[in-house]
């Protein structure tokens, strides 16, 4: 189901390049000319104080914000201008900083709105959903029943996400995003809020997700314990410049990155 | 006591000693109710899909009549016969006329405004209202026209029903409305609900970014909407047009609709139903038996008192989704 030029690419090879990516806001300079990677099959954490452009570099991943300088690649296609629809279409998956779900929606309608773009019987079909259009309607939500059991909301597929307790809604939201079969996985501050247990089962999921699909995932975090454990490469932003990129081993131990999380003196 | 009585007994004794008069009655209110029900239908479905509360749809009701009755007449005058061709065929160019509207909506009004507060869209909504207004009397004229009913061959005459010792009448026209009103809801019900289009629509409603970084594309739903709604609109001022004439008075008629909305709750479909025919029943008997109680005209104002009272016991309407809030 995957777009063909997801395959091509093999594990490891750069699946969405980012070089010398500026965004301002006004005056204010988000992101500076920020330079990174993104390989097939890993999983790559983006952290850094608050305020460090995190968000801001993920909405430029996603085409929510058009960078004024740079260059960004995807699949080894450089793009000018991309809108939030054409990632999408383009297999750029994402979850919210502050769960954005469709409240009044059950947590199955939610997911199933994630399989809006492999869904393609025309508007006629839809409006008297019969034939072709109940087909592709029963096959999809094949799909979503499998997610859904492999996140095991099972039991709360039929109520409305508002209803939900928050680390159901982070849950929830990831379904969605599955269900889009993303090449690219981009995921902000999935742990926020969470108790210990509720960020175990998370990071369990993201691992799943990472073995068994082989989806490519992009994360903020700011468990440092987590990105840690979970990441196979750091990438380091504060105040919108990139101040370190390496394994979790060599960020850790990195002069530049104990300086802009503790403080330096002056 | 005297007029109590005549307030709360008198009426019921009426209504039991000629029945066949409040089965008439109910009759009328119910038709009424369902054309209420179909104006609300497109404030609905622009509400749930884009949270606008769209002023102007009572005067696309009113544009679409003028519309296909305009159309018609050219036709005729290019000599295009018979008349059910000219008719069907003005059918067809109205509902085009719709989708070029919804599409013009979208890119001259709705893109540019994207993201702003709620209020500015509805202002803007207004903005349409006058427009068309302009618009159909600039190139249909002012004058009220008639409905071509006979053209499209819409049934016409009466079925007496002798029943309850008396005769209940009822317009074939009428019936035509609740039948075709009937189908649309139900079709829209279930397309809302159940297919992956509806789910789209009730996506954007609740979260655009969301609805966006799924690869929904806003711009086709807002077309969407607002086409269906000009359909709505098309059928209804078909329905009001065939018992009142076409003209810009309609959309007086139109503004009966917030009640209705009131009642039903702005994002419920069933809920526009129901609303309208409560509504509507609500009214005829009020007008008929409340009101020689408390003088002529109680059919204006009346709709909104019964709303009034809704909003104190069920401030999200009949139907409307709770508030739900997690705090």
């Amino acid at each position: 189901m995957r777009s063909p030029t997801g395959h091509e690419i093999a594990a490891g090879d750069v699946l969405l390049s980012i070089e010398d990516v500026s965004l301002t806001f006004g005056g204010v300079k988000a992101v500076a000319g920020v330079s990174f990677d993104i390989r097939k099959g890993e999983i790559r954490a983006i952290i850094g104080p608050n305020g460090a452009g995190k968000t801001s570099m993920l909405n430029v991943i996603n085409g929510f914000y058009q960078p004024q300088h740079g260059r960004i690649a995807f699949k080894g296609k450089a793009r000018a201008r991309m809108r939030p629809y054409d990632a999408a279409r383009g297999g750029i998956a994402r979850t919210f900083q502050n769960v954005a779900l469709f409240r009044g929606m059950t947590a199955l309608d939610n997911i199933m709105a994630g399989r809006t773009l492999k869904m393609h019987r025309g508007f006629f079909w839809q409006l008297v959903r019969f034939g072709p259009a109940l087909t592709e309607e029963v096959e999809h939500r094949h799909r979503v029943e499998e997610i859904i059991d492999f996140l095991k909301i099972q039991a709360i597929r039929k109520v409305p996400v508002g209803k939900l307790p928050y680390g159901l809604q982070k849950r929830v939201e990831l379904g969605r995003a599955l269900a889009m079969e993303p090449d690219l996985l981009l995921l902000d501050e999935p742990m926020a809020g969470m108790n210990l247990e509720e960020k175990e089962d998370m990071s369990r999921f993201i691992l799943d997700v990472n073995d068994h699909y082989g989806t490519t995932i992009a994360l903020i975090e700011h468990d440092i314990g987590v990105v840690m454990d979970l990441s196979d490469r750091v990438l380091v932003l504060d105040h919108g410049i990139k101040i370190a990129d390496g394994t979790p081993a060599e960020v850790q131990a990195d002069q530049a990155v104990i300086d802009a999380y503790l403080g330096v003196a002056h | 006591m005297d007029l109590l009585y005549k307030i709360l007994i008198d009426p019921f004794v009426q209504m039991g000693a000629a029945p066949d008069l409040l089965v008439q009655t109910l009759w009328e209110g119910l038709v009424g109710g369902v054309l209420y029900a179909l104006i609300a239908l497109g404030f609905v479905l622009i509400f749930k899909a884009s949270g606008v509360f769209n002023f102007a749809q009572g005067i696309m009701v009113v544009f679409a009549a003028l519309t296909l009755v305009g159309l018609y007449q050219t036709l005729r005058r290019w000599g295009v016969a018979p008349d059910v061709v000219a008719a069907y065929l003005a059918l067809v160019l109205a509902a085009a006329v719709m989708l070029a509207l919804a599409f013009a909506v979208e890119r001259l009004m709705l893109r540019p405004l994207v993201n702003q507060p709620d209020i500015i869209l509805f202002m803007a909504t207004f903005g349409l209202t006058y427009f068309l207004i302009g618009l159909g009397e600039l190139v249909f004229g002012g004058e009220p026209k008639v409905m071509i009913t006979d053209a499209l061959h819409l049934p016409s005459g009466g079925i007496n029903l002798k029943i309850l010792g008396g005769l209940v009448s009822l317009q074939k026209i009428d019936i035509a409305a609740a039948v075709i009103a009937s189908v649309m809801v139900a079709t829209l019900a279930v397309f809302f609900q159940k297919t992956r289009i509806g789910r789209a629509l009730r996506a954007v409603a609740d979260s655009h970014k969301a609805a966006l970084s799924v690869g929904i594309s806003l711009e086709q739903i807002w077309v969407i909407v607002w086409f269906a709604a000009g359909i709505v609109a098309l059928a209804t001022g078909i329905m009001w047009g065939a018992r009142s004439g076409v003209s810009f008075a309609l959309e007086i008629v139109a503004l009966k609709a917030l009640p209705v909305l009131i009642l039903g709750g702005f994002t419920s479909i069933p809920g526009a139903i129901v609303g309208g025919l409560i509504i509507g029943i609500g009214e005829k008997l009020g007008e008929f038996y409340w009101g020689p109680l408390l003088g002529s005209g109680i059919e204006s104002w009346l709709a909104y008192f019964i709303a009034l009272l809704f909003l104190l016991f069920r401030p999200q309407g009949l139907f409307g989704e709770r508030i739900i809030e997690r705090i």
